[in-house]
């Protein structure tokens, strides 16, 4: 038997979970694209300071208002600032806020959720808790929130991540009650496992994908909830660039410079697209029972 | 029957409880002194003491809490700082507008959601399906107040087709009134239309893939009564759900776009509560609208059990 027979026998080592995964993502194409747009909103994140055109903050009042063009590519603003680079910053805060929000509600949530689900003592009052906070509407939670906690990033991020800890708790909450009657749990817990174990070994891995999913749709909300509380003067100071303050600042200018709309506008419509197309993407990947439906 | 509406009623109580435990906790988690956060730097050290009497912030945290909860349960929801009325009164004047916007807005994202889910679900993969599909995710990630200065800037200032902004003149008519109400209720409803698209989408491809519905086919019958009678009927009481699940977001629209389009409804008091930190009316807002979505949701329950017979309780 030759060297190159023996190879054909060996099995192909198989590819991981999260490659297999990545290969499912990109055969489509417009999901290709969103992967492509939220990576240059990242790299724009990250890479701020160094590849915006100007500081965030100079003015330039001889230059105010000035459509786009080669030295002003996304225009300029009333003050004469660079458009294109507020945009950049904003993405910077647009993101970080994003992500964050989804870590602290996929931390909270996930842990009130399994708790939830599989300690059937603790299920009534954590669920009616997280019923009442979800009467809230989004919005006006996370105002009154900014209007007692005040008026910094910090605090736009723990309001945001209390506004949206309940939906995972949801979702985790969901996943556990189904998965703790099938047989591997029960088997867990005839082998004398705590209750902490099973959740933590057995229930918790099982989650990923719901939860990863979940995740990526709050990762867009929370967008659009930082833009709005921005725009109503409610969100991180105006002296931080953000999509929505920028907004806010041009509606008396809108009929003079129409890009001062447009240009964040766009940003917040491109990423919240993106990462809902991912969001997609992902359940159908991740869940091949939905994928009759869609 | 009864006994389920009584434990939903019951269960309801429970969560408007926590829901004011909840709002006395936001306004006790100001750091330093509410009385003096509300008053800003400019105000006396006398002022600051007799407002603090007033809203009895004196007192220990228990006894505050009890108090509070007792005049929750009167609908006593205190007196606004800045006001000079009282905020179940502000509350009241400002509500008639908010809820016909939200109405409208209700409205309009039902007028094309169910439709526009219903034909993209009988057309699936077709071109049809793939635009809608397309507008119901662009529409999900506008947001609504970028939608209405759109607007405002198209239908308003270069088309003169409706009003910029406000609630018309004082002492107009009802349809004076509603025309200023068109823009807003757009950018309130299409935003939450794709969500009713996408779920009467899923739902509509579930029931017509039903044995039944082959079956009606196969009768002869017009495609369209198949489609109508025999599959919307049954995919109704999810559409349904998803109306439910619209209206925090519809509430949500309005409280942002009444800021837009400088209409006077609850939105607008509520922003204004909170930047001027005028916490009784922010507690008494957070109060009512949590009520009445609760409230809205346990009337949604409830009509499944007419919608749809096989729902027992």
């Amino acid at each position: 038997m030759s060297a190159s027979d023996a190879s054909a026998v060996t099995p192909r080592k198989s590819a991981s979970p999260a490659v297999l995964l990545f290969r499912r993502l990109v055969q489509r194409r417009l999901v290709v694209a969103s992967l492509l747009i939220l990576f240059v909103a990242a790299f724009c994140a990250i890479a701020g300071p160094w590849i915006a055109p100007y500081a965030p903050q100079r003015m330039d009042i001889a230059h105010r208002l000035s459509p786009p063009s080669a030295s002003h590519w996304f225009g300029s603003d009333e003050f004469g600032r660079d458009v294109l680079t507020r945009c950049i910053y904003g993405a910077r805060l647009s993101l970080t806020v994003g992500i964050v929000v989804v870590l602290i509600s996929l931390a909270c949530g996930t842990v009130i959720g399994v708790v939830s689900g599989y300690i059937r003592r603790l299920d009534g009052v954590l669920m009616r808790v997280t019923d009442a906070l979800m009467a809230f509407p989004d919005i006006l939670l996370a105002i009154a929130l900014m209007a007692a906690l005040g008026a910094s990033v910090y605090d736009v991020v723990i309001a945001l991540g209390t506004v949206y800890t309940p939906r995972v708790a949801r979702v985790a909450r969901g996943g556990t009650l189904v998965l703790r009657e099938l047989q591997f749990v029960e088997a867990a817990e005839a082998l004398g496992a705590t209750d902490q174990r099973v959740m933590r070994v057995h229930l918790l891995p099982n989650l990923v994908s719901p939860l990863l999913v979940q995740g990526t749709f709050i990762f867009a909300a929370s967008i659009l909830t930082e833009a709005a509380l921005s725009f109503l003067g409610a969100g991180v100071p105006p002296t931080i660039p953000s999509w929505g303050n920028m907004i806010a600042g041009a509606q008396q200018y809108m009929q003079q410079a129409t890009w001062l709309i447009l240009a964040p506008g766009f940003c917040i419509l491109l990423t919240v697209l993106s990462l809902q197309m991912v969001g997609d993407a992902l359940r159908d990947a991740l869940d091949p029972r939905l994928r009759r439906l869609t | 029957m009864t006994e389920y509406v009584l434990r939903r009623i019951a269960g309801m109580v429970v969560v408007m409880f926590i829901v004011a435990t909840i709002v006395f906790l936001i306004s006790h988690i100001i750091p330093g002194d509410p009385a003096a956060v509300m008053l800003g730097p400019a105000a006396t050290a006398d002022d600051i003491a007799a407002l603090r009497a007033r809203l009895g912030l004196d007192a220990p945290l228990p006894v505050q809490y009890l108090d509070f909860m007792r005049s929750v349960v009167a609908l006593r929801l205190g007196d606004s700082i800045f006001l000079s009325r009282s905020v179940m009164q502000a509350l009241i004047e400002r509500a008639p507008l908010t809820i016909q916007l939200t109405l409208m807005a209700a409205g309009l994202a039902t007028v094309l959601g169910v439709p526009i889910g219903v034909l993209s679900a009988v057309k699936r993969g077709s071109v049809v399906d793939q635009v809608v599909t397309a507008f119901s995710m662009a529409a999900a990630s506008l947001p609504s107040f970028w939608i209405g200065l759109t607007l405002i800037e198209y239908l308003a200032v270069r088309w003169h087709v409706l009003p910029v902004a406000g609630y018309g003149p004082p002492g107009a008519g009802l349809l004076e009134r509603l025309r200023y109400l068109v823009m807003p209720a757009i950018a309130v409803g299409v935003p939450n239309s794709a969500l009713i698209i996408r779920f009467t989408r899923t739902s509509m491809l579930d029931v017509l893939h039903e044995d039944y519905v082959r079956t009606a086919r196969a009768k002869g019958l017009h495609p369209a009564t198949v489609i109508i009678k025999h599959a919307f009927r049954n995919a109704r009481t999810q559409v349904l759900t998803v109306i439910g699940l619209t209206v925090a977001g519809l509430i949500g629209g309005a409280i942002v776009t009444e800021t837009v389009f400088a209409l006077p409804g609850v939105g607008n008091l509520v922003v204004g509560a909170v930047l001027r930190r005028d916490y009784p009316v922010i507690q008494g807002a957070l109060l009512v609208i949590s009520g009445i979505y609760v409230l809205i949701n346990l009337g949604i329950d409830l009509l499944y059990a007419v919608l749809d017979p096989r729902v027992r309780y």
